[in-house]
């Protein structure tokens, strides 16, 4: 396999436009799994996941399966998902509690942070065979922290800190917790796995983007507009109908009343898009109402409003996590194959929060992340359509330069915002993270020599 | 109408023959729901709805055995209200997701009555549904469990859940229903 250099990755990202290899071609993608998802802090799961000693969930990094487990010190352990003797995956359920792994070809046992506790038929191997030695033991992911619960790793044994990493962006990560009345969030309430064939970046892409619903989800914006308000609903079709509404605002409401930020590392989100108390999570509904009685209770009224000050629809997480505060919503990005990408999509609960909140909660993920959603299934045929006309060299390069001559400097942390709601800044803004990934190799550093792209 | 089947009045054949005081007998309850696979595959999504009555629910949950669809997520769990929406969507000419439109093919067997009563009957069946659109096609399979009301003669469906035996595998879109 040839390795694309440096230099022709450059090429492939102008100011304003990026050529479509990027999205097509497997040679750019296996350099990605190094390059991005082999350096960069992924986000794996949230510690509410493994309450306890001996629990542990499997999953990935990039397409290396690793167990994320807490050890009999309550520590959090990442280590691939891989038997030290011949490589055969040892965890083989999605998640569980045990006191320890076993692989089921040779019996080669392991502890839970991965060193190896026993094997069979010792006296067979060579003489220099050593359990103790790091070569004998499910490999450990070099770097993991938790984030207020958030647990990422990252396979690169230096680099920047998560912290250094998130910046700004913490203040999303804590907005999920802050909002919980008892300073705790837990994931609950099942988990989507919805799929389509197109390139991980895709999904990101559409995340921030206030320029398609109003297009793209034209028949599900109908279809509620013309729905009787007097037939049944016990509270969900509800909620889902006055989401697909949202969805029909006017272009000015996306223009101008939403708002694109944009941070170092590829960060991004789209904020202030509930203040038009159009939609559940607004001041007036009485179950918001009820959960802003319990925040004020607990927190003071100064802190809740503070808190409740913090209105961002998405908020993404270069390379692999979005997440929506106030439905309490997070979607992590599995890239599968250039052309193939699986998304994760997790609820949490608020604790201290009413019960209604979290049924709320359930209501609205069906229909934004839901694999038969009446909105989500239009997304993922976009994503589709652009793997099968990226197909054709007939168009070589795609414009994102939307907003590209008006976006404006923020003062905090690095950031920049779109003069209008719709700029393409953040798509921009995760290229410079790409080309710095891209090109740096393995230096784990998302900064861009190639500075003013956006 | 060229099948036959739409000026037909619903459920006028399984009224014949069933018993004056509400029993269910499985003839009836069999050729109900191939009569309601005929419609899903022949897209005629109004008359599927006509067949279910002003509260009821339709749920295809997210996991095996699921309790609830409130406290989990469902990968569809429409009231009444939702189910119509989803269905007018289902005829909008701008759903891009069924733009070319699926094509689908159901086989219902293995129909059990579980239980009945004062007009209501459970009911368990085994489904198979092809779904070919855009030079891919998908084999989705499952259980079906219907709870079925006799109302003015005619059978209505107060819920309809269906357990596909992927329900948590990572999945494409789910546009044409169950």
């Amino acid at each position: 396999m040839s390795v694309q250099t440096s230099e022709q990755i450059r090429k492939y990202v102008q100011p304003a436009r990026v050529h479509r290899r990027i999205y097509t071609d497997p040679e750019i993608f296996e350099l990605e799994l190094q390059n991005i998802f082999g350096v960069a802090w992924l986000y794996l799961g949230h510690e509410s996941q493994i309450k306890n000693s001996g629990d542990y969930f499997c999953t990935q990094m990039g397409r290396r399966p690793v167990v994320v487990v807490r050890d009999n010190d309550r520590n959090i352990k990442v280590i691939h998902n891989q038997c030290a003797h011949r490589g055969s995956m040892v965890v083989a359920l999605p998640h569980g509690t045990t006191d320890e792994f076993r692989c089921c070809y040779h019996g080669w046992t392991y502890h839970l942070d991965g060193r190896l506790k026993a094997i069979p038929l010792q006296n067979g191997y060579p003489a220099d065979f050593d359990p103790k030695n790091p070569r004998t033991a499910m490999t450990k992911v070099p770097r993991v922290v938790s984030y207020r619960g958030f647990i990422f790793a990252s396979l690169a044994t230096d680099g920047p800190s998560l912290e250094e990493s998130l910046g700004h962006m913490k203040t999303s990560l804590d907005d999920m917790v802050d909002r919980a009345p008892d300073g705790e969030i837990e994931v609950a309430g099942g988990v989507f796995r919805h799929a389509y064939n197109g390139n991980w970046k895709i999904y990101l892409e559409n995340l921030c983007d206030a320029a398609h619903p109003w297009f793209t989800h034209r028949s599900s914006i109908e279809a509620a507009q013309k729905q009787a308000d007097n037939v049944f609903s016990d509270g969900s079709g509800e909620i889902a109908i006055r989401q697909m509404r949202q969805n029909g605002a006017p272009y000015s409401f996306w223009e101008s009343q939403v708002g694109i930020w944009a941070y170092p590392n590829g960060h991004s989100y789209l904020g202030d898009y509930h203040d038009d108390s159009k939609l559940v999570a607004a001041m007036n509904d009485p179950v918001f109402r009820d959960y802003i009685a319990a925040l004020e209770a607990k927190k003071g009224k100064q802190a809740a409003a503070k808190i409740l000050q913090v209105r961002r629809w998405n908020s993404n997480i270069y390379p692999n996590l979005s997440m929506m505060s106030q439905f309490q919503q997070l979607r992590v990005i599995q890239p599968v194959a250039v052309n193939r990408t699986i998304v994760h999509t997790y609820n949490f609960k608020l604790r201290g929060a009413p019960d209604q909140m979290f049924i709320n909660t359930i209501s609205f993920a069906n229909i934004v992340n839901g694999t038969g959603s009446l909105v989500l299934t239009d997304d993922l045929e976009i994503y589709n359509r652009i793997t099968l006309g990226l197909s054709s060299e007939g168009a070589e390069w795609l414009e994102i330069g939307r907003g590209f001559e008006t976006d404006v400097t923020e003062e905090q942390q690095g950031g920049r915002k779109g003069k209008n709601s719709t700029s393409e800044i953040y798509i921009r803004n995760m290229f410079d993270a790409w080309l710095g990934y891209m090109t740096n190799g393995a230096s784990g550093s998302a900064n861009s020599a190639h500075k003013g792209l956006s | 109408m060229s099948n036959g089947l739409q000026a037909r009045p619903l459920a006028s054949s399984i009224a014949k023959t069933a018993d004056p005081a509400g029993h269910f007998n499985k003839e009836d309850c069999e050729n109900f729901l191939v009569f309601e696979a005929r419609l899903l595959d022949e897209a005629r999504f109004d008359d599927w709805v006509a067949l279910f009555l002003p509260d009821a629910t339709y749920w295809v949950p997210s996991e095996p055995e699921q309790a609830s669809p409130r406290d989990t997520v469902s990968l569809i769990y429409d009231d009444r209200r939702l189910l119509e929406t989803r269905v007018r969507r289902l005829s909008s000419p701008r759903i891009y997701s069924q733009e070319p439109r699926s094509r689908t093919s159901r086989i219902v067997t293995n129909v059990t009555i579980e239980e009945q009563a004062d007009g209501r009957c459970t009911l368990r069946s085994k489904f198979m549904m092809i779904e070919f659109r855009r030079d891919d096609q998908r084999i989705f399979g499952g259980t079906y469990r219907h709870h079925l009301v006799r109302a003015e003669d005619q059978i209505r469906i107060a819920m309809k859940r269906v357990d596909l035996v992927n329900c948590d595998m990572p999945l494409d879109g789910l546009v044409v229903p169950f």
